[in-house]
């Protein structure tokens, strides 16, 4: 293959075979044994210890570094585990930076928190590499869940209703399981198909029958689940994608970076996955800094991402704004697309600042052209295919409590549901208790 | 620059930081080395009689015990003593010597418990130039199976009747060192003082099993799936060595006898409180097994300036805490103190607080917002809370002046007074 950074237009193979495999190592790589002994020294085993009233999965940090320390890894991980089945994905993409590092005590005193994610990698990664499952199934209880969605959260929600001895059917819409884990998250964060290991690992436990290809809606309807089974619980995600709504946006090479990010993650061969010379992406949130990065890590000559509001307002983690600009990327905050420019193919997008104003924001007269092979939309998903009979709130499934919705025997958690952030960690946490809830209400009052 | 040099029972050396008897002693070589890398004086590796060497065992002769990041804490040996023939030590000896007349270099002897043998060893490293001689009574492995070494440092009578032999046989200085596997520290000190001894050095290793291997089940360092008591020393030995050096500085009998300080010195701050304690020099062994000769040369920098910053010479610092080291009985039950959190320096772990509620005297109020406070009411200033601190200097003891009311007891503080005159003291006599 001939091309290269500077081959006009969307082209495959810019980069060698090495640098593409050299650019898309483990971002943060795994600790050895020593550095995680030293790392996890540093932990002061604080009382009520912040990080974890900061965790949304209530992990035990302070429990599972101190097990570490004392050499016993496989132990911490079963800490992690028991609270978050999905620990080794989340010690992977959880914006640690602002959940439980920015709470270390560590971070207070130094401004250098203890590395608790990559400790808890370390932990779970020794774990599964033993090829050991720590849990086992109780009795089977005869009752039948069925979980829809087989991301983040429908996975937690399967894994605690199979521990607890149910039977759960996982319908999932695409070919395989993982959601977000497997499609949505930047390559770099999770090599060397950890999410699909992580999935099979999961599945280990019993009791979980996976069927792939049943979308709500299309396959499925929620009346003939709940005749079905005893329970019904959705962890659908946002499967839609907002439009620019900017003039030229059906030109070909616009596209949605959430498939964009998809086709990475499922690429056999990244040298023959095309990319832009001139990228532009348009968003503010983690979606848009991992499509800017990794079409960086393609081979993109530039790679741009337009945000409409300023740089305090990005979803995006100030960990993640500065990895991309790392990479090379650049970051435009407080402008508007409003036309995207080319024949058959985009070939630039004009923006409009925008001034944030009393009445919200505005565009205003002053304009700029960035050329553009290639443009990705990220500014955000929706909630499709929400089966009727259910409230919704705020564009999500409206629950109460442990992600019950307004229909009885029915529950909802994760980005579909109304509540917490839009991460894998609250998704893990979400399903992990909805499945406690139904478990009590199949068990009657005596369940615990 | 201070001047740091030393004067110890006669033997000068350019700063009072010796190398102790041990590996890094046992041969030309390295003692050349650590005369160049700075250090003041040498004593070398324990001889023993004439005939053939001891022999050491070929597997591990040392176990450990780490911090987190592999730092030594402390280190154990089931090494003998030299294990090269006499003559090649002695003739080593008096080259070194030779060359380094400014240093001091005491020759460590170990033979046994006769008269014979001692009086035949002191001829033999009469003109090898040495400044003295000290004496091993003090290994608490191996040699002590044969009746020398700790075997001998154990029974206060031996002490002394061998340390007569050698000031009889010998006109040099002789230091006896002492074991601290004793239950009294004081009696072979004194022991020493009454054979006319010259200094007692102390302490020796301390006798220990550093770990069990628990897949072997053996004690480490494991010799062919067996392991053997060794001695310990390094930084986690000190706080013993400072206790008995002190008990031997401020105990009557033992008084002026000077002491060569040992045990865990790894920085020129454990120096100057040996020092401070009553030792007239230092040795330091471990220190320079795990991180090499050069340490010797922050040990100097470091208390030089400490000297400099205090105004005071070597001679000054030498034995200044002794009068402050007392009995329990005197101390003064009127000093009330009460811990302080400096909430600006807080990083709101709650170390202070879980250690107060769950293992002393719940006097730490955790507010809103994971604020610390003390209680007053329930505060007994046991400085747990100090200890567990993880920031130097956040929580420190405040004195209640003379006239406050202590909320805990509803006393008023009061002049100094101890537990010899206190009411709820059966013994107590009435303050006249």
């Amino acid at each position: 293959m001939s091309n290269s950074m500077l081959t006009p237009g969307v082209a495959p193979g810019r980069l060698s075979p090495q640098a593409l495999a050299d650019n898309f190592t483990d971002l943060a790589p795994p600790l050895d044994r020593h550095e995680a002994r030293v790392a996890a020294d540093r932990c002061y085993f604080c009382h009520d210890a912040p990080c974890m009233a900061a965790c949304p999965t209530t992990i035990d940090i302070p429990l599972f570094i101190r097990q570490i320390a004392t050499g016993t890894p496989e132990a911490a991980a079963r800490t992690i585990l028991s609270q978050n089945i999905l620990g080794g994905m989340c010690a992977r993409v959880c914006p640690t930076e602002t959940l439980c590092e920015e709470d270390c005590v560590r971070e207070a005193a130094e401004g250098k928190p203890v590395e608790i994610g990559r400790l808890q990698r370390f932990a779970t990664d020794t774990l599964m590499a033993a090829g050991v499952h720590p849990f086992t199934r109780a009795a089977p209880t005869g009752k039948r869940v069925a979980v829809v969605g087989a991301g983040p959260a429908g996975l937690a929600c399967a894994h605690r209703l199979a521990l607890l001895g149910h039977a759960v059917t996982l319908y999932e819409a695409r070919a395989k399981a993982g959601g977000l884990n497997e499609f949505g998250i930047a390559a770099y964060k999770a090599v060397g198909g950890f999410a699909q290991a992580e999935v099979e690992w999961l599945l280990s436990i019993g009791g979980i029958t996976v069927v792939t290809g049943q979308r709500m809606g299309r396959e499925l309807t929620l009346e003939a689940l709940r005749k079905d089974h005893d329970a019904v619980f959705l962890g659908i995600g946002l499967a839609g994608v907002n439009a620019l709504r900017a003039e030229g946006e059906e030109r070909a090479h616009v596209r949605d970076a959430v498939d964009f990010i998809a086709d990475l993650r499922q690429a056999r061969d990244l040298a023959a996955l095309p990319v832009g010379r001139e990228v532009v992406v348009i968003g503010g949130g983690m979606t848009a800094v991992d499509a800017a990065v990794q079409s960086k890590l393609l081979g993109a000559e530039h790679v741009t991402i337009v945000y409409r509001r300023g740089r305090e307002k990005m979803s995006a983690s100030e960990y993640e704004q500065d990895l991309a600009a790392s990479k090379g990327v650049r970051i435009i905050t407080g402008a508007a697309p409003v036309r995207v420019l080319g024949g058959d193919t985009v070939e630039a997008v004009e923006f409009a600042y925008t001034a944030e104003g009393p009445e919200g924001l505005t565009l205003t007269a002053e304009t700029f052209l960035l050329r553009a092979d290639q443009v990705f939309k990220a500014i955000g998903q929706s909630l499709q295919g929400v089966p009727a009979g259910l409230a919704t709130e705020g564009g999500k499934i409206a629950v109460t409590g442990p992600g019950r919705t307004t229909a009885p025997g029915v529950w909802a958690g994760g980005d579909c549901a109304s509540g917490g952030d839009d991460l894998t960690v609250t998704a893990v946490a979400q399903g992990r208790d909805a499945a406690m809830d139904i478990h009590a209400g199949l068990m009657g009052a005596g369940a615990r | 620059m201070a001047n740091l040099a030393s004067d110890f029972v006669g033997i000068k050396s350019p700063n009072p930081f010796w190398l102790a008897s041990a590996p890094p002693t046992d041969k030309e070589y390295n003692v050349r080395r650590a005369y160049e890398a700075g250090w003041g004086g040498v004593v070398w590796k324990t001889l023993g009689s004439e005939g053939p060497p001891v022999v050491n065992v070929n597997g591990p002769r040392y176990g450990a015990v780490w911090g987190a990041d592999r730092r030594l804490l402390g280190l154990n040996n089931i090494e003998l003593i030299t294990d090269r023939p006499l003559e090649v030590n002695l003739r080593e000896i008096k080259s070194v010597k030779r060359d380094y007349p400014d240093r001091a270099l005491v020759i460590s002897l170990m033979v046994p418990c006769d008269e014979e043998s001692w009086k035949d060893i002191l001829k033999r490293i009469e003109d090898t130039g040495a400044d003295g001689v000290e004496l091993n009574f003090g290994c608490p492995h191996g040699m002590a199976e044969r009746g020398m070494g700790s075997a001998v440092g154990q029974v206060p009578e031996y002490i002394e009747m061998v340390t007569r032999w050698v000031k009889q046989y010998s006109r040099m200085p002789c230091i006896v060192k002492l074991t601290p596997n004793i239950t009294d520290i004081r009696r072979p000190a004194e022991a020493a003082k009454r054979g006319g001894a010259d200094a007692v050095s102390l302490i020796n290793t301390i006798n220990s099993i550093t770990s069990v291997n628990l897949d072997a089940f053996s004690p480490e360092p494991m010799i062919d799936g067996k392991g053997t008591h060794g001695g310990y020393c390094g930084p986690a030995v000190k706080p013993i060595a400072l206790n008995m050096v002190a008990e031997i500085a401020r105990s009557p009998e033992t008084r002026g006898l000077p002491i060569s300080g040992i045990g865990g010195v790894t920085t020129w701050r454990d120096a100057a409180e040996f020092l401070a304690l009553g030792a007239g020099n230092v040795q330091v062994c471990t220190a320079a097994m795990t991180y090499g000769f050069k340490v010797v040369q922050e040990m100097i920098s470091g208390l030089s300036q400490y000297l400099d910053d205090k105004g005071m010479s070597l001679g000054d610092l030498i034995g200044r805490a002794v009068p402050n080291v007392t009995d329990w009985q005197y101390l003064n039950l009127n000093y009330v103190t009460k811990a302080r959190i400096d909430p600006d320096l807080c990083i709101k772990c709650g170390r202070c607080y879980a250690a107060c509620e769950d293992t002393s005297h719940q006097a730490i109020l955790m507010k809103e917002g994971r604020v610390f406070e003390v209680n007053d009411a329930e505060c007994v200033a046991c400085n747990l809370c100090v200890d567990t601190c993880p920031v130097d200097g956040c929580i420190t003891m405040e004195q209640l002046p003379k006239g406050a009311v202590d909320p805990r007891t509803g006393r008023v503080v009061g002049d100094y007074a101890n537990w010899t005159t206190h009411p709820n003291n059966p013994s107590a006599r009435a303050a006249e």
